[in-house]
């Protein structure tokens, strides 16, 4: 009996024949994140915190700017005695470096927390992900179905947390200078560190998935025939 | 069995796994051939390498040394891709803890590698639709997996293990979680199955029931073939051992 195994030709025809759509994906995944809504909710609630401790801190300058556009000397003292250093000589805000340690702490904190509780999350549904691939799922379908449900999550989190961190800028801000917070806001500032507060909540959350999402895409589809799990 | 037609063929396979530092031979040398349409039982006990030659068999795991042909194509020589593949078209899997996903209900269970082999939604719901019929279970399609029981969930399995049409149905203890008159009813229906629709059916058991209606029984012991037998053999050694039982 001759031996007639796949000729390597037939791989990319092959490739393409498994596949899962985009609408399916997002179906699959909108699914996942409500039947796990809690679980979502303490994943992404360190990102909310870090994404909305950005954005206030952002935000922060972006109202100490337009005090110092509308206040001149006035302004100068009001914002150093409310501890902003200004460079006298340009006339900006200068942001300090221990603040920016702060955030960017924070921010790597959050990540590792993201790791972690995806990596729980992979954990708590390797049986799920092994009888995927027993129905014949590729590693990049698993990959996929995690990245979007990372990126969704991602969104919403840094969305909230974007909010969140403006809404306690603005509150802090009014009952330290009074309303020149409010009325000297530059709002195009404003509206770009929201959106780098995004930005950067996503790609986070994204980066965080990554370990785990790998680690589930390349399960072998053999460890799900134990029933240990 | 008058066909010729080997859709599995296990040549001089053996199998070992490294624990700590000792070689373990799960499986020292097995020679099989099953013939296409067979309902073929693979007997032993715990530890017999058993599971070892059945995953082998299901493109699950890849042998040693020896070759594995699942209709003439060695799966060693297989990738990633072309095993999804097979996977998805080639083989049905069937398990002990039924393996659905639960937060899917029974026809998206069984759409799934329906969707996955590029079938249209429409088209993959009807067809679904219609294996939860054939397995009896048209009118609870929208429910989800907790939501049915032990005997109901294998039914969605052995649904969603023919979804792609396969040439083989794996199934690992079918019976092994369920109550005895529910076990009888599944092995009844996959040996219809197996007349009807001329599938082969390859299942590891422990369940005497299911050697009344296998073909032939191949008992596993440490690792090698210890004997292979057809059905007329059969009758005479089940019938043995129900008086054991008895």
């Amino acid at each position: 009996m001759s031996e007639p195994s796949a000729s390597p030709g037939s791989r990319d025809r092959i490739a393409r024949q498994i596949i899962l759509p985009w609408s399916k994906s997002l179906e699959i995944t909108i699914k996942n994140l409500r039947v796990r809504f809690f679980r979502s909710l303490i994943t992404v609630s360190s990102l909310v915190l870090a994404v909305s401790f950005l954005a206030f801190v952002l935000v922060n300058t972006d109202i100490a700017r337009g005090i110092l556009a509308a206040g001149g000397d006035e302004a100068v003292r009001i914002l150093t005695r409310a501890g902003f250093e200004i460079d006298t000589a340009t006339g900006t805000i200068v942001t300090g470096a221990k603040e920016r340690w702060v955030v960017i702490l924070s921010l790597v904190v959050c990540t590792v927390g993201i790791v972690n509780a995806q990596l729980m999350s992979v954990t708590e549904r390797f049986r799920e992900i092994g009888i995927m691939k027993c129905l014949g799922a590729l590693d990049r379908i698993i990959l996929r179905l995690f990245l979007m449900e990372a990126a969704i999550q991602g969104g919403a989190g840094a969305l909230a947390g974007a909010l969140l961190g403006l809404l306690f800028s603005l509150l802090q801000n009014f009952f330290r200078f009074g309303t020149i917070a409010l009325t000297a806001l530059p709002p195009l500032e404003v509206a770009l560190s929201l959106t780098l507060a995004v930005i950067t909540g996503c790609f986070l959350s994204v980066l965080g998935v990554l370990y785990p999402a790998a680690l589930a895409a390349r399960m072998k589809p053999v460890d799900v025939m134990k029933s240990e799990y | 069995m008058n066909t010729s037609h080997s859709i599995v063929r296990v040549v001089g396979v053996t199998r070992a796994f490294r624990m700590g530092k000792i070689d373990v031979q799960a499986l020292k040398g097995v020679d099989l051939t099953i013939e296409a349409g067979e309902y073929l039982s693979i007997m032993g006990p715990s530890g017999s390498g058993k599971s070892t030659l059945f995953n082998m068999i299901g493109g699950l795991d890849k042998p040693t040394t020896g070759k594995v042909f699942i209709d003439e194509v060695d799966i060693s020589q297989l990738d990633a891709y072309e095993l999804a593949w097979l996977r998805n078209r080639k083989i049905g899997y069937i398990f002990q803890t039924f393996n659905l996903i639960p937060v899917m209900s029974a026809l998206e269970n069984v759409t799934l590698p329906m969707i996955f082999s590029g079938m249209a939604s429409d088209t993959a719901s009807d067809k679904g639709i219609e294996l939860l019929k054939l397995v009896g279970l048209g009118d609870r399609f929208q429910h989800k997996p907790p939501e049915l029981s032990g005997g109901q969930q294998q039914r969605v399995a052995i649904a969603r293990a023919l979804a792609n049409d396969p040439a083989i149905i794996l199934a690992d203890e079918p019976t092994g979680n369920l109550d005895s008159s529910t076990g009888e009813e599944i092995i009844t229906l996959l040996q219809m199955l197996s007349r009807e629709r001329q599938v082969t059916i390859i299942s590891a058991t422990h369940d005497y029931k299911m050697l009344n209606v296998s073909d032939r029984v191949v008992w596993i012991r440490d690792g090698r073939i210890d004997k292979i037998e057809d059905r007329e053999e059969l009758s005479i050694s089940v019938g043995t051992i129900s008086e054991k039982g008895n």
